[in-house]
């Protein structure tokens, strides 16, 4: 039977089938590897599909049109930046449309003037901004932690992603409170709990945290914590020690 | 009281020395004390250190204040006292599992945070189109009886934070009317837990729409007497009216939704902009005041539990028998919930089945209850707008039975950055005043 190091994997065999569970396209970053059929990460696996290895990937890169107002606002941007002299495919790594929602993965040190742009231009206008939400993507090497801005547009009613991705090596990622003062917080928060440096904020220190605090929780490589709790007689462990599915 | 100089150390406000100057432990009764002792320093800046555990900070909040003589010059906020953890522990349960956690974000407004949390998934699963009416009828019903709970506790709290006591009472009466109806409804007055991905965990139980009309009616008699206790009352107008300012371009900046944003006169509505669960069929104003102040924002949260108050009787008008959970039994939960004599559970009529007759509703119901769904992988953001702005829910799945990642955007979080703004150049005692139109909790901005 075959383990977690793939020993078994039939060669002849398209793991790429579409008849897969949960398969999705080629090109978007690989969020992680699945191992067998049913997710179990502890225990041997009797099934007998314990060979099979599929990556699973985030939705991938969008090609025109994409569609509705999306396209409106691409060009727009992409037109505005012009006007200052970027290039507008090398602030914009890339673009995606996943479940109606517009994402732009920007490069990092674009990432002040393309909201400036998205702010200040007449045909974008997106005033409020929500904040910014950390994620670490483990496995996206180079790319590991990523900060997400949603940023809405009142005067059009629209409402947009931004994406910008940092390694873990160089966390550092530009601050937006110049252009967008509410971030101020939100980007103490996720300082505190991804430790995504934003340089320029005017007091990066932490926000939920105490101050002395070590370590960064909200990371994936930041164990939960917990000890085994006793219920009945039977020892119940802490919850990230639970066998689990995935 | 002592008489001696605070100089002497038998005073009644302990001092210490250290590297920043004497530092006081103000208790009741000696602020007298203090304002001397400062008065003879030749420094009259001092740095007041209000909460976190201070009855007029709507929980665990610390406001860092530096004052000269009456006049705030400096204000700052301490948050984290309430953090919890809750983001970090939805990556450790199910999907479904973790509406048990959201719902004690902000506490005053359950039902928004599950509603927020079951949209981001029930859109990260593509199932939006799928939700029975009738579960969002009724997902629309509780929420607004929720923004009338919120909205009442705000201004009872807000009020009593004046001095204003009876008004405090009135609040938490007519609160006591909804938190019934949660109980009966869901078997708890918060943390319910009710707002499912999918739908909702049970159906209304018998009787429910009756004693919802029933407050309805009440509350049609009982929320006039707010605005004859308060509304015109002219020491409540002096104390609130051109208190806790901030204008439409502060709000834009500093991202302030809701109540705030809307006493600076934009009509800006979520259920209105970017409606959800249905509510661009519902009949309903959205009222705003051009004062930018803590008034209006009372006036605000006045009107919008008449609009609430009139959603309700539309939901309840609409109601039709039917489904309150996906058809999809691969995301629906085997079961409805039933409430028995000790709280809610599975109903017996579906352990009958599972345990007597039919062995792969068993391994069907164990699979989905242990295991959970998978949810696609992708990243979505839903937003609702519950009574202290927009809260936003930003899910990131990895295509397993866990989120990957979910972010809170509390509206209160978000909001209480405004209270440097609101506060500085004005009185020490507006502070109190401007920090409860935010209208702050704690739950929400910690997590």
């Amino acid at each position: 039977m075959s383990d977690a190091n793939g020993n078994g994997v039939n060669p002849e065999k398209d793991l790429g089938a579409s008849n897969l569970p949960g398969q999705r396209g080629e090109g978007g970053e690989e969020i992680r590897v699945q191992r067998g059929m049913f997710g179990a990460n502890n225990g041997g696996d009797t099934t007998g599909y314990g060979g099979l290895v599929r990556s699973v990937r985030l939705p991938g890169p969008a090609t025109r049109p994409y569609g509705g107002w999306f396209d409106e606002v691409a060009d727009e941007l992409e037109g505005a930046l012009e006007e200052q002299g970027l290039v507008p495919d090398n602030a914009i790594e890339k673009t995606i449309v996943d479940r109606d929602e517009l994402t732009f993965h920007i490069e990092r040190e674009y990432l002040v003037r393309v909201a400036q742009t998205l702010r200040d231009d007449p045909a974008l206008r997106f005033e409020l901004c929500t904040g910014v939400s950390g994620v670490h993507y483990l496995s996206d090497k180079g790319r590991e932690l990523h900060a997400v801005y949603h940023l809405r547009s009142i005067t059009h009613n629209r409402l947009i992603r931004l994406e910008v991705s940092a390694p873990d090596a160089d966390p550092h990622v530009p601050s937006l409170v110049s252009v967008y003062p509410t971030n101020d917080w939100h980007e103490r928060e996720t300082y505190d709990f991804f430790g995504l440096i934003f340089d320029g904020h005017p007091a990066l220190t932490r926000i939920m945290m105490p101050d002395d605090w070590q370590g960064h929780p909200q990371r994936k490589d930041y164990p939960l914590g917990g000890i085994p709790i006793e219920y009945k007689g039977a020892q119940i462990p802490a919850p990230d020690q639970r066998r689990s599915y995935s | 009281m002592s008489t001696q100089t605070p100089s002497s150390g038998a005073s009644a406000a302990a001092a210490r020395e250290t590297t920043e100057g004497t530092v006081y432990t103000v208790t009741g009764g000696d602020w007298d004390e203090i304002a001397q002792s400062a008065a003879k320093s030749d420094d009259e800046r001092i740095i007041v250190n209000m909460g976190p555990q201070h009855p007029s900070t709507h929980g665990v909040l610390r406001l860092i204040l530096e004052i000269d003589g009456e006049t705030v010059t400096e204000a700052r906020c301490g948050i984290g006292y309430l953090h919890t953890g809750i983001e970090k522990n939805l990556e450790f349960r199910t999907w479904t599992q973790g509406t048990t956690f959201v719902t004690r974000m902000d506490y005053l407004t359950p039902f928004f945070n599950e509603t927020a949390y079951c949209l981001a998934v029930e859109k990260l699963l593509g199932i939006e189109d799928q939700i029975p009416d009738r579960a969002s009828i009724i997902r629309v019903l509780l929420m607004e009886l929720n923004r009338l709970s919120s909205h009442l506790v705000c201004i009872a709290t807000g009020g009593m934070e004046l001095g204003a006591t009876t008004i405090m009472i009135y609040g938490f009466r007519d609160r006591e009317l909804i938190l019934d109806i949660y109980e009966l409804i869901t078997g708890l007055r918060m943390n319910h837990a009710y707002i499912r991905p999918g739908g909702l965990a049970q159906d209304l139980p018998p009787g429910a729409v009756d004693q919802i009309r029933e407050f309805v009616k009440k509350m049609r008699k009982n929320l006039p007497e707010y605005d004859k206790l308060a509304t015109g009352n002219p020491i409540f107008k002096a104390r609130m009216q051109d208190v806790g300012y901030l204008d439409l371009a502060g709000c834009m900046a500093l991202g302030a939704t809701g109540p705030v944003l809307r006493s600076a006169g934009l009509p800006h509505d979520l259920r209105k902009a970017q409606p959800y669960c249905g509510y661009e069929t519902y009949d309903f104003e959205i009222p705003t005041a051009d004062t930018c102040d803590s008034y209006g924002r009372f006036l605000i949260r006045l009107e919008e539990m008449r609009q609430s108050l009139h959603i309700v009787e539309q939901c309840l008008d609409r109601l039709q028998p039917g489904p309150v959970m996906v058809a999809d039994k691969k995301i629906a939960w085997p079961a409805q919930l039933a409430l028995g004599p000790d709280g809610l559970g599975n109903s017996l009529d579906h352990i009958k089945k599972i345990m007597g007759t039919s062995m792969e509703a068993l391994i069907h119901h164990f699979k989905l209850v242990t295991e959970g769904f998978r949810v696609p992988p992708g990243q979505t953001y839903a937003a609702v707008e519950s009574p202290k702005g927009e809260l936003g829910v930003h899910a990131v799945s990895d295509g397993g039975t866990r989120p990957y990642r979910v972010h809170f955007r509390d509206p209160s979080f978000t909001n209480l950055q405004a209270m440097a703004a609101m506060c500085e150049g004005g009185q020490v005692a507006d502070v109190i005043v401007a920090v409860a139109s935010i209208d702050p909790v704690m739950g929400g901005v910690d997590r």
